[in-house]
């Protein structure tokens, strides 16, 4: 490849890339004003329920709610059931809402930046004819789609457009740390990254991440559900503090852990393949497959907290919100390797691709 | 009160906390912990020099740090004893439940529940009219033995029933995943005894041969036998680069390292090989890397007589990407006085506006070494040994540069020099002098590279394990284990009214679905088999 092409095809890959962020920006939008609408429409269905006899218990207030949903709005039509967990989910939230015409939005928003993500991404490999993500800027890219892609997929499966706000949040803050701390020019691949192992150990660790991203997301909803649950049981707390209505609408914290627990556990199937790669690609690089450099170390640490979340899943007194926390200290580790270790940390994978 | 029983009592106690999943846990956030502090100050495994200048650069408080075995935090004493008192949880829990796993392969499934109704996806069916129910169950039994269910029947008066589990891969792969774990930590830990680790610089056209003393540096295993080593030789016969030259952005970064080689086992022919970056040479049950590599000038020095008392090519090390390298010469013998000389070789010479020289280009574009000659005692004879890398020059007089008044030696390819004080001459001896005369100095300088050279006898048992783990996590996380129930009662009409639930072990997010599965896929079958023959099987 020539290096006018070259240039060119990296432009298209920069507009391409700012009109992802632009769309991931107003997805984002959509998916806020949709929280606002279900906070809001929980608040009316509040006060009409004031009207139930205040000292019945939870359950009839909930069912109470449940006669009333028809006064929220829901699909008219019955969409065919995708999958029996998000038939679950839908009857296990304390109040049924089910899709708003911005979550609608905000879903083709997301698709349609994900698609010019995608676009920025792959026009970026070809602009350095090899695989987009041998530095920092490039596994931002891919990382942050690979997240996406993630997000989109389980989508299919189980209805977790709720998560919206948080993905594209956190994907628009990634992509904008990147394009303007990590951005780089394209360079060809230094000898130590020309290997087959580049391809496999990064791309699985991208995906991994976006696991992981999503497991931290459903576990800080799990945590927060779990205070308005308590708060609702404890009927005679004053309303205080952070409300966050529009929880009322998603599904139940028990439902939230393990939703959590699946994604996280692929998560870390995929994460220990990674350390396995690593460890492979290290062997043929550097002559050892181990030698705790501190990106191994954080791997290492990253999937010893993942390994401790298992097992506080399996441990009494550790279900529910200790364990949320520990997904949750995982993903802040794993960022933290990505963020912080890459670019401040001293070692032998120093593939930042910044000048120091 | 009998203190023996107290002990046993009190070792059974701990023995117990030890293995329970809350000190399991408990060892893990520990591990994880424990594992911070090695990424925060350097470690003397992985970068022995970043230790020697925290001590220069925090003199106060690296003692105290050395103290706690924050240099050397793999190998600490609390590192190391939370890991092994993790692994001894791990055993004590592992050896029980497997011979508890065992017990429950060869176990029946358990007797079918009185009531279904409350359990996971609890589903009924009526059967096609005239059907028998213990016909249904026998259909329900093929049904759900053929999916992989191991399957028991009961049947009474009124009703019948099949009890069916399945997943026990699931416990399987959990007990695999914690053994396989054991064996990397016994493998890696005794595994590193049985190796050697060793490292030699070859300057193109040079060969080295596999024996202890050929190494530059040599780190045998605990339990390795020097005697062992295969004494096959490697020579470098040509060692090329190159440079990106197109993109101005990545301008003079490196594209490709590439040594030919050849290896020549004992009493065999030889063969040709090729060390890259990320491809090692494997052979003769060694591994060869490539770990650096840089210019190695060819430098001979002249006695006023003529006599040649130095010739050699010597490899400088790199000092920055461009590869502006440093170099030692030492000349102990043949001169008036023992001669030192600190070189510095810039492969594509350009000046600073502060007249110091550097390199701007990695390759030999216009390649320039510098000397700066010491006379005096090199400390040879003392019998210590030194580093060729390194002069000291506290007992030795300058004699060129610094505030020597005297310029320090230039030398292009082909070029010589006087020695100051009447020693004799030096020279850079120029590789290729035809091509240089030309204008192309790419041949002018012989290349070294350094390998490391390890021969790990363990890393085979290592991958095994490895996947071992992987294989173990797959099933152990991801294969549902459950049981399932389908019972068929006769109404007093005659009519068949059939059941189904199923119960999760573990988590199971399938399940619900799974039963309604065998429910249509049950019915489906009574419905095209009907009338069945009546023959009941009972196990
Ligand atoms: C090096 C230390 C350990 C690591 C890295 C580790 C890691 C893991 C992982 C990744 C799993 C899920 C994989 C699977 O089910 O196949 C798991 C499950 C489990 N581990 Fe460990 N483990 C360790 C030590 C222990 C110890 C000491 C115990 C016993 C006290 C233990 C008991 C269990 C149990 C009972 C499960 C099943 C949990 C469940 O069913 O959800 N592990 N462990």
């Amino acid at each position: 490849m020539n290096l006018t092409d070259t240039a060119l095809l990296n432009s298209y890959s920069l507009y391409a890339l700012y009109s992802a962020m632009a769309v991931y920006a107003l997805a984002f939008i959509a998916f806020a004003v949709d929280l606002a609408r279900r906070s809001s429409a929980v608040g009316a269905m509040e006060s009409d329920l004031t009207t139930v006899d205040a000292a019945s218990s939870v359950g009839s207030a909930v069912s109470a709610a449940r006669t009333s949903t028809s006064t929220l709005e829901r699909p008219a039509v019955k969409r065919p059931v995708l999958s029996r967990i998000s038939a679950r989910m839908d009857a296990d939230a304390a109040l049924p809402y089910g899709r708003s015409a911005s979550l609608r939005v905000g879903v083709a928003l997301t698709v349609l930046a994900w698609a010019l993500h995608l676009a920025a991404t792959i026009m970026r490999g070809f602009a350095a004819d090899r695989v987009p993500w041998a530095n920092m800027y490039e596994f931002a890219l891919t990382g942050t789609l690979l997240i996406m892609t993630v997000f989109l997929i389980v989508l299919i499966r189980s209805d977790l457009r709720f998560l919206g706000t948080f993905v594209t949040g956190l994907v628009l803050v990634l992509l904008g740390v990147a394009a303007l701390q990590f951005y780089v020019e394209v360079a060809p691949l230094p000898p130590a990254l020309q290997s087959a192992w580049l391809v496999i150990h990064v791309f699985v660790a991208s995906l991994a991440t976006g696991m992981f991203a999503l497991g931290f997301a459903l576990s800080t909803v799990q945590l927060l559900q779990f205070r308005r649950e308590n708060r609702v049981l404890d009927a005679a707390a004053a309303p205080s503090g952070l409300r966050l209505r529009f929880l009322a609408t998603l599904p139940s914290s028990a439902t939230l852990e393990n939703l959590a627990y699946r994604i996280n556990i692929i998560g870390f199937i995929l994460w220990t393949f990674t350390l396995m790669a690593g460890s492979i690609w290290a062997e043929q690089a550097w002559g050892r497959y181990w030698g705790w450099d501190t990106k191994e170390v954080w791997t290492f640490i990253i999937w010893v907290i993942y390994a401790g979340y298992i097992h506080a899943r399996a441990t009494r007194g550790w279900r529910g919100s200790r364990s949320a926390w520990l997904a949750i200290i995982g993903f802040s580790a794993v960022m933290f390797n990505f963020g912080i270790v890459n670019v401040f940390f001293k070692g032998l994978h120093a593939y930042s691709g910044l000048p120091l | 009160m009998q203190p023996k029983l107290g002990l046993t009592g009190w070792l059974r106690w701990f023995w117990r906390q030890l293995t329970s999943m809350r000190t399991a846990l408990f060892l893990l956030l520990m591990l994880a912990i424990a594992a911070i502090p090695g990424s925060l100050v350097p470690q003397r495994s992985s970068d022995p020099n970043g230790v020697t200048q925290y001590f220069a650069d925090n003199a106060d408080l690296a003692p105290i740090l050395d103290k706690l075995q924050a240099f050397d935090v793999y190998t600490s004493a609390w590192f190391s004893s939370i890991y092994l008192l993790l692994f001894i949880s791990l055993i004590g829990c592992v050896i029980p439940r497997t011979k508890h796993h065992f017990q429950a392969l060869r176990a029946k499934p358990p007797t079918t529940p009185a009531r279904l109704g409350r359990l996971s996806g609890f589903t009924t069916r009526d059967a096609p009219e005239q059907t028998d129910a213990r016909d249904a169950i026998t259909h329900a039994r093929a049904l759900l033995k053929s999916s992989g269910y191991r399957v028991v029947r009961f049947d009474s008066d009124t009703e019948s029933s099949v009890s069916a589990e399945r997943g026990y891969l699931r416990e399987t792969g959990n007990l695999v995943f914690h053994a396989a774990l054991v064996g990397i930590l016994v493998t890696a830990g005794f595994g590193g005894g049985y190796g050697f680790a060793g490292q030699r610089v070859i300057v193109e056209g040079q060969t080295f041969v596999n024996t202890l003393l050929a190494y530059d540096s040599f780190n045998p295993g605990r339990f390795f036998d020097d005697t062992t080593l295969d004494p096959y030789t490697l020579s470098l016969d040509d060692f090329s680069v190159s440079y990106e030259q197109q993109n101005l952005q990545a301008y003079g970064q490196p594209i490709d390292f590439t040594a030919d080689v050849t290896v020549t086992p004992k009493g065999e022919s030889a063969e040709p090989g090729v060390v890259k970056v990320n491809g090692p040479l494997r052979t003769n049950g060694t591994s060869i890397y490539l770990l650096g590599n840089g210019y190695a000038p060819t430098i001979q020095v002249t006695a006023p007589d003529g006599t040649v008392v130095f010739s050699d090519s010597v490899p400088f090390l790199p000092q920055d990407a461009n590869l502006t390298s440093l170099g030692i010469v030492k000349v102990p013998d043949g001169l008036s006085e023992q001669l030192g000389m600190i070189g510095f070789f810039y492969p594509t010479q350009d000046k600073a506006a502060s007249g110091a020289n550097f390199s701007s280009y990695p390759d030999l574009e216009y390649p320039l070494l510098t000397l700066n000659v010491y006379t005096g005692d090199l400390g040879l004879d003392a019998g210590v040994p030194t580093s060729v890398y390194s002069l000291v020059t506290d007992t030795l007089t300058r004699q060129t540069g610094g505030k020597t008044g005297v310029a320090s030696i230039e030398l292009k390819p082909g070029a010589s020099a006087e020695l100051p004080g009447d020693l004799g001459t030096v020279s850079f001896v120029d590789n290729n002098p035809a091509a240089s005369a030309a204008g192309d100095f790419t041949q002018s300088v012989p290349r070294f590279a350094s390998f490391d050279i390890h021969h790990d006898p363990t890393q085979i048992w290592l991958l095994s394990f490895s996947m071992l783990v992987l294989f173990g996590l797959f099933t152990g996380l991801l294969v549902p284990r459950r049981r399932v129930w389908v019972k068929a009662t006769t109404g007093i009409d005659g009519t068949v009214h059939l059941e189904y639930a199923g119960l999760a072990r573990g988590d199971d997010p399938a399940l619900e679905a799974a039963i309604t599965n065998v429910a249509d896929r049950h019915l489906k079958l009574l419905k095209t088999h009907q009338p069945v023959v009546a023959n009941p099987e009972s196990i």
